[in-house]
Parts: C-alpha cells; sequence; structure tokens
C-alpha cells in the first residue's frame, strides 16, 4: 500500500492507487495523482473529472469506458464525447485514469 | 423452442406461476430436484408443451409411481440431449 | 467481436437481502461493455429493485436503484416489468426509478422467444 503526504495530510491508496477513503479527494490529491501519471491538469481535464465526480455522486458507481463518454457528451457537448478526445486527456484506459485523478473506486465493469 | 427448467417444489408459487406463463408450443419443461414435486399437481400446460422430470431426482423421493400420465422420465443423458435440441435454456430457480 | 448474441436478463429477486439482485445487474452490465445486446426483464419481487426511495445506507450496503438508474448510461434501455408483478404489489411506473415497458404474460414469452441467451437470477 502507498500513501500521499497532501500538506502533511496522509492520503492512502490502494494497491492500484485509487484513494482508500473517497472523502479525502481534493483538487490537491487529484494533482497528485495526476503528477503520478505524468500528467498536468489543464481545465480540459479538470471538466471530465466534475463530470465523474457527479456521475459518482448520481449513479454511485465510476463509470465503465461508454457510460463515461455518454456522460461526457450530455455535459460538454459531443465534441468532447468521444473516446478519442478522452485518450487524449488520460492515456492508456481514460475510463481508470479518470476516476483514480477523481477519487473515485476502480470502475467494475471495465475491461 | 426453449428448454425451461424448474427445480423448486409448487409451494415456490411465484416462481411456478411465472414458469408456467412463459411457456411456449414447442418448448419443453424439465422438473429436477425438487421440482419434480410439481409433477403431482395437475400442472396447465399450453398445448405442445412437453414436460419431462429427472429420473434420478424423481427415484431419490419415490415419486414415481404417482406421476401422472403424461410427464416423461428422462435421464441424464437425455437432460443433455434436450439441452442440444433446444435453442436456448433458461433456468427457474 | 464477429458475431453478436442477444441477452435477456430475468432478474426475480428483490434487493439487499441476497447478491441476486446485484449480480443480475452486474451480469448485465458486463453484458453491455462486451457491446452485446442486452434487455432486463424484472418479475416477481425483482420488481422491488426498481422502487423509489431506497436507502440502503443502514444496512450498508450500495443503493442499487442508484445503478440501475445508470442502465441507459450503458445504452441498456429495453427494460421490462411483469404486468402481473406489479399489480400484485399494487406498483405502477409512478413508484419506479426508471421508465420501463409493462409486458403481460404472452409479452414475456415472446420476448424470451426473440433472445438467444436468458438468463435467469
Amino acid at each position: 500500500m502507498t500513501s500521499l503526504d497532501i500538506d502533511g495530510q496522509l492520503i492512502e491508496l490502494d494497491n492500484e492507487g485509487y484513494l482508500r477513503d473517497l472523502e479525502q479527494w481534493t483538487p490537491a490529491v487529484a494533482e497528485a495523482l495526476a503528477g503520478q501519471e505524468q500528467l498536468a491538469l489543464t481545465d480540459a481535464h479538470w471538466e471530465v473529472i466534475e463530470v465523474l465526480r457527479d456521475f459518482y455522486h448520481t449513479f454511485e458507481h465510476a463509470p465503465a469506458m461508454r457510460p463515461l463518454v455518454k456522460a461526457v457528451a450530455q455535459r460538454l457537448g459531443p465534441e468532447k464525447g468521444r473516446s478519442i478526445y478522452l485518450m487524449k486527456l488520460f492515456p492508456e484506459s481514460p475510463a481508470k485514469v479518470a476516476a483514480r485523478l477523481a477519487g473515485l473506486p476502480k470502475p467494475t465493469n471495465c475491461l | 423452442m426453449t428448454l425451461h427448467t424448474l427445480n423448486r417444489p409448487p409451494s415456490d408459487r411465484a416462481l411456478l406461476t411465472d414458469c408456467l406463463a412463459a411457456l411456449l408450443a414447442d418448448d419443453t419443461l424439465l422438473l429436477l430436484e425438487d421440482g419434480v414435486y410439481c409433477a403431482l399437481e395437475s400442472l396447465s400446460l399450453p398445448t405442445g408443451v412437453r414436460c419431462v422430470a429427472l429420473a434420478a431426482d424423481v427415484e431419490a423421493r419415490g415419486i414415481g409411481s404417482r406421476l401422472p400420465a403424461g410427464i416423461e422420465v428422462v435421464d441424464d443423458a437425455g437432460f443433455v440431449e434436450l439441452c442440444c435440441r433446444n435453442d436456448r435454456v433458461l433456468s427457474w430457480f | 467481436m464477429s458475431k453478436s448474441k442477444s441477452f435477456l436478463i430475468i432478474s426475480r429477486r428483490p434487493p439487499y437481502g441476497s447478491s441476486h439482485a446485484r449480480d443480475a445487474l452486474d451480469t448485465a452490465l458486463t453484458t453491455a461493455v462486451f457491446e452485446q445486446p442486452v434487455a432486463i426483464l424484472f418479475q416477481g419481487d425483482g420488481v422491488y429493485q426498481l422502487l423509489s426511495g431506497q436507502e440502503p445506507g443502514g444496512v450498508r450496503q450500495k443503493n442499487l436503484s442508484a445503478t440501475l438508474s445508470a442502465l441507459p448510461m450503458y445504452d441498456i434501455d429495453r427494460l421490462y416489468v411483469c404486468a402481473r408483478a406489479m399489480a400484485q404489489r399494487g406498483l405502477d411506473q409512478n413508484d419506479l426509478v426508471l421508465p420501463v415497458e409493462v409486458l403481460d404474460d404472452a409479452g414475456i414469452a415472446g420476448l424470451i422467444r426473440n433472445h438467444d441467451v436468458v438468463m435467469n437470477f
């Protein structure tokens, strides 16, 4: 198990790097997690993180790729609601990476 | 064509009702485990529905001589054959 | 994937008392992730899964109806309920968290025949 030190506060992560306590999430935590992925967060990242946190609040689970794309399309428009766009922002596996940065659990139905 | 399997006794009324309501002509209803007791009720099956009970479960419960006419008994090989012959298998449990 | 099969999930158990309802839902979501067409039929006590106002925090479980309401986001929009089950429990569409299609017995029998794979939970 690893952990982050954010301004003296210990943030525990599970062995896949997701927050153990989702209540501990702050934008600073997201920045630190992004640093581990070699990502610098821009407004484009933040608005997707916002969509994810709202999705989790409403539906109580982290979305797989398809519903993530759909949620982004509904909130941010069809230009952004595309896998390729999300791939560029959160390389490798957008549903997993973005969920991690948004402080959500790992998407369970994500293959 | 669908093979429906039912493994609960007739006291599980809601299950039995939903299962029977889902039967269409050319379907087969296979009773197994405690489902074989359903054969002792006078089941009202739609026309064209075949009703069979699994031999080992019938014998285990000593109800072979009580089965009404019209209920066939199949062994495990017969069960497998039914699975292969139908388009889908739907388990009611 | 070359060929897809159509899937029908029949969910017959109430939420929280066992894992059946959650298993049915996880199966539906996973099937959709594999891009196979999937429909769900709520039958018997399974219709209680759709009841609005669920707050399972006190029994330390996740809100099943919250996940169910995400089904359209997974492009699972063919959702059916058994007319008999609804009538027996005095429920109608207004009691549910999602829009669903109500099917009578003949409709359900036809639905089963229209799907390649049918799984009961």
